[in-house]
């Protein structure tokens, strides 16, 4: 595989062909601000946290799925970069009831991280409180589509890694939301492995372990890394 | 199939066409308003008068002039009827022999039609689209004839190069380029799919020539299908348009019999096998990269864009998207040639271009006219003008991803190029016109709530960025605005257009984008209506 050379802010970085810019800008050190993108699954491009400028080009790229090319001249952290991030983060925060004070995640969200990192302290937006529904049917893990961004990380996850695609989006627009099965209750899916992958890939207190009280719902990547790891090694074969 | 069958059904479907011949119109607009039974009507009274060896009723597609329909035109002597009600029929008949009608008689020289350069509507109105061999008595499938027997597929796509065809569905992309780009990217398997999910506001275009002369696009398909080595095609039709479905189901099925489509396709060693899918109703579905998400099965959302359909495609194979109007224009392009075809048109945009009109203007319906032609031609001189001694304020184009076009930039010429210049775009054709009594704000507060309820979620900035677009419009436009809120529906279209996912979303905002370059005013006006401005705390209790 060859070796690309590519300029991110300023510096001198080599990649492999076929990674993304994001891949490479994370191998030189280089933080890129992501919400839907997660270690081991496939990435959609979706959240816009990672859009990069190229070039001379006025077209924004998600660096999560762009490819690195020889020569590329990137961009992560312009003021207008800067600007649009925070206004997404704005926009998330008001779309629906994400209340930290209250939150099982309170201290160890992304969502929180990332308004903290890019100094959202309020919204200028209308906060929207839509009325969202909660399922706690499930033994073990609940979902509360109030705190949900819809990164569709739980989705892909269940999909990809479990093989079990329980998860699923249905509704559009605003009005979209995660679903269980068919819309079933999380506790009715019969397709549902209990694996509890899609806790530890939420960004936010969504999805969580029940029994955790307000900022002890703590996600471990390193559980969903470690599988992902070793089924590409096949480190359990043999 | 040969070139001499194909002559003979040609020739025995003009031999059995009688001397005299009523056209009524079955498109959508005319069929609802009792098409058929005017058709019925039609034949009893030829029955009754006896007249049924010397003239035929033939049940055709659109003639353009909706706003007039259900339209009844005479053969060879050239009389249209408008408003035609079933009642009517007897008087028709009777003109025929001399007797006058009680139909109104329509203006067959007004600039409506004259001003007309039918290609993609060439057959439109003619044919009765439920009968191909109405289809190939006009020629139909002798281009797809000519390429599959005689041309090499690179001649083909040198043909539709030479010619300068864009896409019609709005970006104007070269159809040419399109076609070379899936032909030479390597792979076993290849698509051809047409984008027959026309959701824009105020845009009939593909749903009329679907509905008129659908064996054009099969014929433009099989051909892009033989050019780019592809056998398997797909066109992607709106579950709103049952008339079309129906059609096209007709036209596949009658093409296949007679050996124009499926295997051996003139009995040659090309295949091409046509498949519909309909659409579910979500407008998302138009973009490329959604709707052959939708063909395959899956959540109909926008992915990023590279890989393109014509590298990665539908089952990540090299696919063609067309329009319905590119493909409708490729049989006459391969008939008459590029040479013919590039000669219309300005020096950018070639051919001609079939417009929708709507709104508020006298005539109503289908045009087709050369690229380049004035704004003014088409809104003043062809539709007539506003109704009612109105004055014409603006023209609205390009549907949802369009913008407004004020009176005074009239004599833009439509071409890719202008209309981009005056922030609207050519779009798929939809022209919305609007007159003095129309306020802009409210425009843009109807297209946004189209966008809140057509974006699929996916991304955060079309997702959330146009709820709140939409909430500040509401605001604006029920006098509750403040100052500064004009600020923020800046900030916030210019985030929408930079950040979304896909064209959709960014060109959301456009609506809002293209009201407030020319009339920031009314924003303003509707701002100062706000109660609390005033300082009038009785008003605004009042208007709470």
């Amino acid at each position: 595989m060859a070796v690309k050379t590519l300029t991110i802010d300023g510096r001198l970085v080599s990649a492999m062909e076929g990674q993304t810019v994001l891949e490479a800008a994370q191998e030189a050190g280089i933080h890129i601000p992501t919400l839907c993108h997660l270690d081991g699954v496939s990435d959609l491009g979706a959240c816009r946290m990672c859009l990069v400028e190229l070039g001379n080009s006025p077209k924004l790229q998600p660096a999560c799925v762009l490819k690195v090319a020889e020569g590329m001249e990137v961009r992560t952290n312009s003021d207008r970069l800067r600007k649009y991030r925070k206004m997404i983060v704005e926009l998330l925060l008001s779309e629906r009831n994400h209340v930290c004070s209250v939150c099982v995640s309170n201290g160890h969200c992304e969502l929180q991280d990332m308004a903290v990192e890019l100094g959202v302290d309020h919204s200028r937006f209308d906060y929207i409180y839509p009325v969202e529904r909660v399922d706690i049917t499930h033994q073990r893990f609940g979902v509360d589509h109030n705190r949900c961004i819809l990164c569709g990380r739980c989705v892909r996850v269940c999909d990809e890694v479990e093989g079990a695609h329980t998860w699923d989006m249905a509704g559009r627009g605003a009005k979209s939301f995660v679903i269980t099965d068919m819309n079933q209750p999380w506790g009715d899916s019969t397709s549902c492995t209990s694996c509890g992958k899609c806790v530890q890939a939420c960004p936010t207190g969504a999805i969580f372990q029940k029994g955790a009280t307000v900022g002890e719902m703590q996600k471990d990547r390193t559980r969903l890394e470690f599988i992902v790891t070793a089924r590409e090694k096949k480190q359990w074969i043999g | 199939m040969d070139s001499n069958e194909l002559m003979e059904i040609k020739e025995a479907q003009i031999a059995s066409a009688k001397p005299i011949r009523l056209r009524c119109c079955l498109a959508a607009g005319c069929l609802y308003s009792e098409g058929e039974a005017i058709k019925e009507a039609l034949e009893n009274a030829l029955e009754e008068e006896g007249l049924t060896d010397q003239v035929e009723v033939l049940g055709v597609g659109c003639m353009g002039l909706c706003s007039e329909g259900p339209l009844v035109q005479v053969d060879p002597d050239g009389i249209l009827y408008e408003k035609v009600k079933p009642s009517d029929a007897r008087s028709i008949v009777a003109a025929l022999k001399g007797g006058k009608a009680t139909a109104k008689i329509g203006d067959l020289s007004h600039p409506f039609f004259t001003k007309q350069v039918p290609v993609v509507l060439e057959n439109s109105g003619k044919v009765d689209p439920e009968r191909i061999e109405t289809y190939i008595a006009r020629d139909g499938y002798q281009a797809l004839n000519t390429v599959i027997n005689e041309l090499h597929p690179s001649q083909v796509v040198e043909e539709v190069t030479k010619s300068g065809l864009r896409g019609r569905g709005g970006a104007g992309y070269r159809t040419g380029l399109k076609w070379e780009l899936v032909a030479k990217t390597p792979g076993d398997r290849k698509y051809v799919v047409c984008n027959a999910d026309e959701g824009d506001p105020g845009a009939f275009m593909d749903r009329s020539v679907l509905e008129s002369d659908p064996h054009r696009v099969l014929e433009g398909m099989a051909i892009a299908a033989y050019a780019v080595g592809a056998n398997q095609g797909y066109i992607y039709v709106r579950g709103e348009y049952p008339l079309c479905i129906k059609r096209l189901q007709i036209a596949i099925r009658q093409a296949r019999n007679l050996g124009l489509l499926g295997s051996a396709v003139f009995d040659t060693s090309f295949n091409f096998r046509v498949d519909l899918r309909i659409g579910a109703g979500a407008f998302v579905c138009g973009e490329e990269t959604a709707l052959m998400a939708s063909i395959e099965g899956r959540r109909g959302t926008p992915r990023p864009r590279p890989p393109f359909p014509a590298e990665s495609g539908l089952w990540n194979s090299p696919t063609l998207i067309n329009n319905v109007e590119t493909y409708a224009n490729i049989p006459l392009i391969i008939r008459k040639g590029a040479a013919w075809f590039s000669s219309m048109g300005t020096e950018r945009s070639k051919g001609t271009k079939v417009f929708s009109l709507a709104g508020k203007v006298k005539h109503t319906g289908l045009i087709e006219v050369p690229m380049g032609t004035p704004l003014r031609v088409i809104v003043n001189e062809m539709a007539g003008g506003a109704p009612d001694g109105g004055k014409v304020k603006a023209v609205y184009t390009g549907g949802l991803s369009g913008g407004c076009i004020p009176a005074e930039k009239l004599d833009t010429p439509v071409d890719y190029e202008s209309l981009v210049q005056i922030g609207a775009i050519m779009g798929s054709g939809g022209m919305i016109v609007m007159d003095e009594t129309d306020n802009m704000v409210d425009l843009a507060h109807f297209f946004m709530e189209f966008c809140v309820d057509e974006s699929c979620g996916k991304c955060v900035p079309c997702r959330a960025g146009t709820v709140q677009i939409y909430r500040l419009l509401d605001r604006i436009l029920n006098g509750m605005g403040e100052d500064g809120d004009i600020a923020k529906l800046q900030e916030l279209s210019e985030m929408v257009k930079s950040c979304s996912l896909c064209g959709l979303g960014q060109s959301a905002p456009n609506p809002v984008v293209s009201t407030l370059r020319y009339y920031r005013n009314e924003y303003i006006e509707c701002i100062h209506k706000n109660p609390k401005r005033n300082g009038n705390k009785n008003a605004v209790k009042a208007a709470k």
